[in-house]
C-alpha cells in the first residue's frame, strides 16, 4: 500500500525532508541541513514551520452539536465562547481514552474538532456511532485543509508581515475563522504543540505550499522547516501528553495527569461514572517526570523496577535538548510515585537509577 | 557521503583502521547521517573478547537505539572514553572518532570485509 502525501510533500522535496513512514504518510522525520536537535533550538530560540496536514478534521454542525459534544468529552464546553478552542480527552464507558482533541467554535451549531492523524477514522465512527438520529451533522473534512503550524517566540512578529489582522487580538487557544495570510483565506488559531508561543493555519490544500514559501520568506532566515522529530522532542519536553503514549484506550485521562480537562460536575459524558469511580477510589496509577540518575536514555515501553517488582514503564523518554538531559514520563503504581523515589529503569536487560521528580520538565518563560 | 581510502568497511556501516594487530573500529559517515543526531554511546568494557559480529556497543540518537557490532574478533585494548561526555563527536567526524581498539585474534577476517571503493558502491546501492 502506498503511502498518503501531503499537499506540502513538494516542500519537504525542496528542502531536502529524510522522509518516513508516519502512520501510513510520508512526512519529514528532519531536514537535511539541520536535523532534529538544531530544528528543536530553532523553535525555542526563534521559529520553526511545521507540516501537520495529516491531523484530522472533523466538522460537527446541527442544532444539538453542541449537546452533542458535550457528552461526548470530558471537558466541560458550556462556557466555551465563539472562535475559542478547548482541549479535552475524549473517553470509552471504561475511561479509557478514545483520543485527545482540540475543539474550535464557530457557534453553538457549528464546531471543528481536531483529531490525531492516525485516529481520524476511529474517532469518526465513534462520534457516528453516538450521534443522535436528528440535529447532528457530522464531516471528516480532513481533506480539506493542510495545517501548517508556526512556533516559536517569533512566530506572531514574522506572521504579522502577512497577515491581515492584529495577531494580538487572537488570545492563547482562540481563532480567527476567516484571515488572509500572504493573500490566502486561512483559520488562525493561537495553538501548538511545542511549548511554544505560536500559530496553526489551517488553509486549502492547493494554497498550501505557496503558504509555506510565503512564511519561511517572511522570516527573513529566522524561520527555517522543522520536522517531526523536532516537534516530538519540543512537545515531550514540554511535557504535552501524545495519545498512544501517555494516552490510550487502557489509560485513564486521570491516570495520566489530566485531571484539570475532566469535569465531573458536568452532566453525564460517557466515562463518567467510571472515572468517578477511579476519583473515589484513589488512583491505582500515577503519570511521574523521571530524571535518570545512571548513564542511559529512558525510551517508550522500557520497563521500571523497585526491589525486582515491576511498577510500571516509560510512556515517553529521551534526550531533552533544551535541558540538556535525559529525562522520562513514567505511568507508575501510586506507592511509587512521590518526587524523589528512586527506581530503576530497565535498559537492555539492565538496571539504570532514575528518580521522580516534579517541574523538571521546560516550561518557557512568558 | 564520505568515504576514507585505506579503512575496511562492514555492511553494517561500521569502518576498520588497521595498525599492526590492532584493529580501530568507528560507525561511517552513512550511518552516522542516517541515525542523526548522537545523544548517548555505551562502549564496552577494557580486556573483554569479541567475536566477530558480535554487538560491541550501542549507540542512540535522538530517534533511534543502534546496536554496533564488531566487524573483527578480538580483545578490547582501549576505549574512547570522550565519546560518553561528547556522543555528538560521531555526527561531527566520524571517521575521527574510534569506538574501541582491537588487538585481533584473526586478522584474516579483513579480508571479508569491503574496501574503500566497494563500500561507496555499496552504499549508492543501498540509496536505491
Amino acid at each position: 500500500m502506498g503511502l498518503q502525501r501531503t499537499p506540502l510533500y513538494s516542500m519537504h522535496q525542496k528542502y531536502h525532508g529524510k522522509m518516513i513512514d508516519f502512520g501510513g504518510w510520508e512526512l519529514p522525520v528532519e531536514y537535511r541541513e539541520t536535523g532534529i536537535i538544531a530544528e528543536h533550538h530553532q523553535v525555542r530560540k526563534q521559529a520553526g514551520l511545521f507540516d501537520v496536514s495529516h491531523m484530522g478534521e472533523i466538522a460537527v454542525r446541527g442544532e444539538k452539536a453542541e449537546s452533542f459534544i458535550q457528552q461526548l468529552v470530558t471537558n466541560d464546553i458550556s462556557g466555551l465562547k465563539e472562535n475559542q478552542i478547548c482541549y479535552t480527552p475524549m473517553c470509552y464507558p471504561d475511561g479509557g481514552c478514545v483520543d485527545d482533541l482540540l475543539i474550535y467554535k464557530y457557534s453553538a451549531e457549528n464546531f471543528l474538532i481536531v483529531v490525531n492523524a492516525a485516529n481520524t477514522d476511529k474517532d469518526f465512527a465513534w462520534m457516528r456511532e453516538h450521534k443522535p438520529a436528528a440535529g447532528v451533522s457530522l464531516d471528516n473534512m480532513s481533506a480539506s485543509y493542510a495545517l501548517l503550524a508556526l512556533q516559536g517566540p517569533l512566530a506572531q512578529d514574522i506572521l504579522q508581515n502577512i497577515c491581515n489582522v492584529n495577531l494580538q487580538t487572537i488570545k492563547y487557544y482562540w481563532f480567527l475563522p476567516s484571515v488572509k495570510v500572504a493573500g490566502y483565506d486561512c483559520i488562525v488559531s493561537r495553538t501548538g504543540y511545542t511549548g511554544e508561543d505560536g500559530f496553526e493555519l489551517f488553509v486549502a490544500p492547493e494554497h498550501a505550499a505557496d503558504l509555506w514559501e510565503a512564511i519561511i520568506t517572511a522570516g527573513r532566515g529566522a524561520v527555517l522547516p522543522a520536522g517531526l522529530g523536532a516537534r516530538d522532542t519540543l512537545r515531550f519536553e514540554a511535557k504535552l501528553p501524545l495519545y498512544g503514549h501517555e494516552l490510550d484506550e487502557d489509560i485513564s485521562p486521570l491516570e495520566a495527569g489530566l485531571g484539570r480537562f475532566v469535569k465531573l460536575d458536568k452532566d453525564s459524558f460517557i466515562g463518567k461514572e467510571a472515572l468517578l469511580r477511579q476519583k473515589e477510589r484513589g488512583l491505582q496509577r500515577i503519570l511521574v517526570e523521571l530524571e535518570m540518575i545512571g548513564r542511559g536514555i529512558p525510551r517508550s515501553h522500557y520497563e521500571i523496577f523497585v526491589n525486582g517488582q515491576n511498577i510500571g514503564w516509560i510512556t515517553s523518554g529521551g534526550f531533552a535538548p533544551t535541558l540538556n538531559k535525559n529525562i522520562g514520563l513514567a505511568l507508575v503504581k501510586k506507592e511509587y510515585a512521590n518526587p524523589g523515589q528512586e527506581l530503576d529503569v530497565m535498559i537492555r536487560n539492565k538496571p539504570v537509577k532514575a528518580c521522580v521528580g516534579k517541574g523538571i520538565f521546560y516550561r518557557r518563560s512568558r | 557521503m564520505k568515504v576514507k581510502a585505506d579503512y575496511y568497511y562492514s555492511e553494517e556501516h561500521e569502518w576498520v583502521r588497521v595498525e599492526g594487530d590492532l584493529a580501530y573500529i568507528g560507525i561511517t559517515d552513512y550511518a552516522q547521517h542516517h541515525l542523526g543526531n548522537t545523544v548517548f554511546v555505551e562502549l564496552p568494557e577494557n580486556e573483554s573478547e569479541f567475536a566477530a559480529g558480535e554487538v560491541i556497543g550501542v549507540i542512540e540518537s535522538v530517534k533511534a537505539v543502534a546496536d554496533m557490532h564488531t566487524p573483527v574478533s578480538g580483545t578490547v585494548t582501549a576505549i574512547n572514553e570522550e565519546l560518553e561526555d561528547s556522543p555528538e563527536l560521531l555526527n561531527e567526524d566520524p571517521y575521527g572518532h574510534y569506538i574501541a581498539v582491537l588487538k585481533m585474534t584473526n586478522p584474516e577476517e579483513l579480508k571479508a570485509l569491503m574496501n574503500s571503493e566497494q563500500y561507496a558502491a555499496f552504499c549508492e546501492q543501498q540509496e536505491e
